[in-house]
Formats: C-alpha cells, sequence, structure tokens
C-alpha cells in the first residue's frame, strides 16, 4: 500500500494546487482540544505534522515554544501522543499524520520502541528537527523498514554536494527550511529567492515530494504555490494562543484559519 | 571505553564527535550544519598552525595575563591538618575567571572567518563578560543571552557586559537559567549564522565547540605543569586536583596536560553542585547518576525526566546551574580518569567563609563547591600530598547572594 503521504500529494497535483501541511502540537491547549482541533482542520489540510512538544526546543521561534510549554505544563507524555493520533486514525484511517519533534524524545523511549508505536498507532511519517544526515541514517533505514517515511530537513545552507548525498538517501518527501531561522520567524527572504533555492533541489529529485516551511503565514502562503507542499505552523500555535487570551475556543478559530490558507492555494 | 594516551582528549572523539562511541556528536537542526563544518574546518587547520598558537600566546600573556599565581593555602593547611592545599589562583586572569580563555580563542577564530557579529550564553555572567571583553578587543559586535533569573542574582557582570558595549538579551523562557540562555542562543545563531559567530560558553554543546573551549582552558594546565615542576622539581608523586563542574570547561582545562599520568600519582576529583540540602533538585548529573540524554547538540548525562524533558536544576551557583555535563567529563566519568561528587550550597558556603577568614583569596560560590570536598578529603590524607584546588573565579559577582546568605 502507497504511504498516505504519497497519496495525499497525488491529490493535491491532481488538484493543480500545493498540499497544505498544518502544524500543531500535541496536548496544546490539552489532549482533547488537541485532537479536536486535528479533526477539525483535517477537512481543509491534506498532511497533518503533529509536533511532539519538547522542554529545549533549540529550532522553535517563540510561537511554538509557547504552544510547547503549555502542551507540557498540562502534563502531556509520549503515549498521550500516541493515543492521540490513533483516536484520529479510528475516524481519519487515510489521512497522513507526521510526529515532529527532538531526538532526545525517541532515544529516552529506545528508537524501536518508539518506531513499533509509531506504526500501531498510525503515524505515517517522522521529523526529527536535531538528528541531521548522515546522523539519521541508521534510524531513517529503520524507519523505512516500517513504511514510516523519514523526512529529511534541507536548509538554504545546506551545499550542493551535501543536498546530493541527502537527497540520495532520502524517501519520498523531504522538507524545505525556507529561509535562516527558528520556526515562526517573519519571512525575510523573496519568495523567488526561496522558489529558486526549492527548484535547485527539484533538479536533483524531480519525483521527490519537497515542501516549503518557516514563515509561511496567510499573506505569504499563495506566493509559494508552485511548491509540492506548503507547512503552516507557528501561524496556527499563535491562533490557539490568541483565543485563549480572548477566551475563545481554540477549534473553531483555528478551522477557520486553516480553511483562509487553503482557500489561497487552490 | 577507553582512553588514549598520547592524544589529546579533545581530539579522541570519532568521525562523528563523539567520544568514546557515545558522548557528544552533533544533534543540531540541519541549518546549522554547514556553519558548524566551516568552523570545524577553521579550527583543525589553525591549531596547528604555529603563527595562531603565538598569536593566541601572546594575548594569553600581554592581556589576559599569563601565568596566574599557583599559591600554598599555609593558614588552611594548618587548620585542616592534613595534605598540603594549594590553590591555583585562575581569578587573577583578566575579567576574574578563566571564561576569558575560551572567549578570546573564540573572537580570533570569529576574526579568521570574517564575522562581525558574535553571540554567546552566559550562566553566572562570567562567560558573557569575557565574551564581550574580548569582542570588544577584536572589535567585533556582542549579543549576549542570560536568563531572566540569573540576571537578577549576577548583576555585578551584568553591569560589566553591559559596559563593554554588549547587548544583554534576557531570556524569559524555561527556568530562566542558563540551560534556557543555550538554548536561545543556538536560535538565534540559526537564524543568523551567515553574519554570526557562535561562542559556547563552556565544554558543551555541538562537538566543534567542546573541542574549541577545552583547547582554550587547556592554558590553565600548561602554567601549572611548569609552576608544580618549578616548585617541586618534579611532578609530585601524589597530587590531587579538585575543580567544580558545571559545564566543565574550567575543570577540563585544569586537568588536560595530567590526563597521561597514571591516576594514582594525579587524581581528578569533580565537584558538582548539590543543591540546596532540603532539596530534591540539584546539578549534578554525573554523581547522581542521571541517564544519557541529548541537550544543546550533544549526547551527555543530564537530568531528565522519563520522557525526556529536561529537568530544572537549583543551586545557589548559577555557574554550576546547569542540567547537563560537557561529554568530556561524561568520557572520564566512564573511562574512569576522574572521580566525580557534589557538595551541596550550604557546604559551599561554609568553605567559601572559612577560606576567606584564613587567606587573602575569595572564591566565588563555583569554586567553593570545590573548595569543600578539598579541605573535608585533605584532613585524611598525607603531608606529602598535594592538593591544588582551582580558585577559577572570583567571589565579586556573588556578593549580593553572599550578603543575603552569610548576614547572620
Amino acid at each position: 500500500m502507497l504511504n498516505p503521504i504519497s497519496v495525499a500529494f497525488k491529490k493535491a497535483k491532481h488538484e493543480n494546487r500545493p498540499a497544505l501541511l498544518t502544524y500543531t502540537v500535541a496536548g496544546d491547549s490539552s489532549k482533547k482540544q488537541s485532537l479536536n482541533i486535528l479533526k477539525s482542520i483535517s477537512k481543509n489540510a491534506d498532511i497533518l505534522e503533529v509536533g511532539v512538544p519538547h522542554n529545549t526546543p533549540v529550532a522553535d521561534g517563540s510561537q511554538i515554544q509557547t504552544s510547547a510549554y503549555r502542551a507540557i505544563k498540562k502534563g502531556i507524555k509520549i503515549n498521550d501522543i500516541f493515543k492521540i493520533v490513533r483516536d484520529f486514525k479510528r475516524t481519519n484511517k487515510l489521512k497522513p499524520i507526521i510526529l515532529m519533534g527532538y531526538y532526545n524524545m525517541i532515544f529516552q523511549y529506545g528508537e524501536n520502541n518508539f518506531l513499533k508505536k509509531c506504526k500501531i498507532s498510525g503515524v505515517n511519517g517522522l521529523i526529527v528537527v536535531d538528528l541531521p544526515w548522515p546522523e539519521n541514517k541508521k534510524f531513517a533505514k529503520k524507519c523505512k523498514n516500517k513504511s514510516i517515511y523519514f523526512i529529511q530537513l534541507l536548509s538554504p545552507t545546506t551545499t550542493n554536494e551535501r543536498l546530493r548525498k541527502i537527497i540520495k538517501d532520502s524517501h519520498p518527501m523531504n522538507y524545505f527550511i525556507s529561509m535562516l531561522s527558528t520556526t515562526g520567524g517573519k519571512l525575510k527572504v523573496s519568495s523567488k529567492k526561496i522558489l529558486s533555492n526549492y527548484n535547485k533541489i527539484k533538479r536533483i529529485s524531480p519525483k521527490k515530494n519537497i515542501v516549503i516551511g518557516f514563515g509561511i503565514t496567510e499573506k505569504t502562503i499563495k506566493s509559494l504555490r508552485k511548491a509540492d507542499g506548503l507547512v503552516v505552523g507557528s501561524a496556527i500555535c499563535k491562533e490557539i494562543t490568541k483565543s485563549i487570551k480572548k477566551r475563545q475556543n481554540p477549534v473553531i478559530n483555528v478551522d477557520k484559519v486553516v480553511r483562509r490558507l487553503k482557500n489561497k492555494i487552490i | 571505553m577507553k582512553l588514549k594516551k598520547g592524544i589529546a582528549v579533545i581530539d579522541q572523539g570519532n568521525k562523528l564527535g563523539f567520544w568514546g562511541g557515545k558522548f557528544g556528536g552533533n544533534f543540531v537542526p540541519e541549518t546549522l550544519k554547514r556553519p558548524i563544518e566551516d568552523l570545524e574546518i577553521l579550527f583543525n587547520k589553525l591549531k596547528k598552525d604555529k603563527r595562531f598558537i603565538n598569536e593566541r600566546d601572546k594575548y594569553f600573556k600581554n592581556w589576559v595575563g599569563a601565568p596566574t599565581r599557583f599559591i600554598k593555602l599555609e593558614n588552611l593547611t594548618k587548620h585542616v591538618g592534613g595534605a598540603q592545599i594549594w590553590s591555583k589562583v585562575v581569578s587573577d586572569a583578566n575579567g576574574g575567571a578563566h571564561k576569558i580563555y575560551n572567549a578570546t580563542v573564540h573572537c580570533l577564530l570569529a576574526k579568521r572567518s570574517g564575522k562581525k557579529i558574535i553571540c554567546g550564553d552566559t550562566g553566572a555572567g562570567y562567560a558573557g563578560k569575557m565574551l564581550s571583553m574580548a569582542a570588544k578587543k577584536f572589535g567585533l559586535k556582542c549579543k549576549i543571552f542570560m536568563g531572566a533569573k540569573d540576571i537578577k542574582r549576577q548583576q555585578p557582570n551584568v553591569k560589566a557586559i553591559k559596559k563593554n558595549g554588549a547587548e544583554v538579551i534576557p531570556v524569559y523562557s524555561g527556568s530562566q537559567t542558563l540551560v534556557d540562555a543555550v538554548s536561545e542562543c543556538m536560535r538565534f545563531w540559526v537564524a543568523n549564522c551567515d553574519t554570526t559567530a557562535m561562542c559556547v560558553g563552556s565544554t558543551v554543546g555541538p562537538a566543534v565547540f567542546v573541542r574549541i573551549c577545552g583547547w582554550s582552558t587547556s592554558q590553565i594546565s600548561r602554567e601549572l605543569k611548569f609552576q608544580l615542576i618549578n616548585e617541586f622539581g618534579s611532578i609530585p608523586k601524589k597530587l590531587k586536583l579538585y575543580n567544580c563542574v558545571g559545564g566543565g570547561s574550567s575543570s577540563f582545562g585544569f586537568w588536560n596536560e595530567f590526563m597521561d599520568y597514571d591516576k594514582k600519582q594525579c587524581e581528578f576529583i569533580g565537584i558538582e553542585a548539590g543543591g540546596p540540602n532540603k532539596s530534591k533538585k540539584h546539578a549534578a548529573p554525573l554523581t547522581y547518576g542521571s541517564k544519557i540524554g541529548i541537550l544543546h547538540g550533544a549526547a551527555q548525562y543530564v537530568n531528565q525526566n522519563k520522557d525526556g524533558q529536561i529537568e530544572e536544576t537549583e543551586s545557589i551557583s548559577a555557574g554550576l546551574d546547569y542540567p547537563g555535563v560537557s561529554p568530556l567529563h561524561c568520557f572520564l566519568k566512564d573511562t574512569k580518569r576522574a572521580r566525580y561528587t557534589a557538595a551541596s550550597d550550604e557546604e559551599a558556603l561554609e568553605a567559601y567563609k572559612l577560606v576567606t577568614r584564613l587567606e587573602k583569596l575569595r572564591p566565588s560560590l563555583e569554586p567553593s563547591h570545590a573548595f569543600s570536598v578539598a579541605i573535608a578529603e585533605s584532613k585524611k590524607l598525607s603531608k606529602d600530598t598535594i592538593v591544588v584546588v582551582n580558585s577559577c573565579g572570583d567571589a565579586y559577582k556573588d556578593r549580593g547572594i553572599l550578603k543575603k546568605r552569610l548576614r547572620k
């Protein structure tokens, strides 16, 4: 069976648009609410990235940090995250889910155990922010054996030679970081520049799906619609924070944001 | 796991930067791979370059002030009545602590790489103060990340950093101490690595930073070796080197040149921060058997919960208040070359009181931890044993805390 992640890209391509990927933190602002958010945004999002909150996140900006600290404070544990995924998959079997987090959480759980749990819960892909290539070779292979995509990150600082090597070892989906920034930074380079870097990667591997993330908001998403997929994270986490402040329901507000994002790229 | 002889410990890591196959490494976001590799190439080249070494030595001698004193603590020795207690007064160094060595080398490297800005983390404020001094000296713009809690408790150093023209960026996330300052500094580097150099304030972080810092602070043991031979004619038959361990930069530098001696002749004792007597929290991952985890890009023993969340620490000394510890020390622990133990807040304060009462020496709260254990163990040691304590920081920065805690 084809990984639902690849199916989602095919579907989007068929509709002549990029796939929309969302990022929300598991357990933000509660286990139940984060599950409800996933359920409601899955109508408009093609692939759901679920953040595994960590308390020393070296690549995340303030929005995602706030979400992560909120979830940890509410007591979220790794096993709760697997349960959220499993509960979601009960009614949305084919909607792809990617877990995104930091390596220490996997290391403490044990790589093999972690992947076993991913498989049982229905996780389709993994992004491990601080496990770059070539350090990730062994783990990526283990993922492959379980038919879980290990998604390689590529950055504007990645040299051409390195790009080629990473892509050669990569699975069918890769993630291009738009600019030098932590998550949620303001887009400080032009869309044209980002797309030119993106095209450089595409030329190396035309068949692999490359998504662009970091700094994408309602304002900037349209300008990058030529990509295979676009990830929005901090803008969503920010909406949750805002809703809580205003005592509004985050589920409804986040759903609206995701719908608007989708409308910008169809 | 084995320590090799004849090869510098900083160069004993494998291709991926792991010491003993499991400590250290480069657990970093993809964006940092290139700048780290560039720094590695530069450092590997320069550390063999005689001209660069001469340049370093020139600044260490004329600007940092090498060598720092090696003195016998006569009154303390008499009071304790056991081993001879000596001190290497590293706080003599320009700025008042060992952090100046690493800061100087990082600024020299930044100059060579053409970077105009340098960013750094700080806990007790010494790493920040020294980096701001060195940045000023070498004409670099400087940004210092510091936990909001540490800003409050280490005001004298904060003032010094600002006076040197550096920007102090308060960090409000998490426990608002060193661990969060390092995270925030790394985030800043992720976003600005094209224009900015990063200085990690201790022998922690991605492997190259561990190596650069260890290489820099080794100046301490280079001086000490010379001073010991001058004083005793040779390296004493029974030598014990006591040093506090937070991240582990001063202790590594204090021991490095003695690495190849048998530990029966030359023993290393690292003292971590045990935290307040009544608290369960501590900053002593080696002493209390914390599990291996990943923190700030490196695998190390680190205080964490079952899930892998990093735990908050507690210590009277901001400089030791770090949940992890250098991969180098993990390696020295597992190869049994060094021995690690902890002193509590209260024990450190007692040692501070005793040392300052008897001697003309004012160790900061960090080395006071080391003095505490050195004094306790010296009582049982023979008179021909030479105990040396690295007094790696000056207590001026702690005057607020000391005033409050010693008022009665």
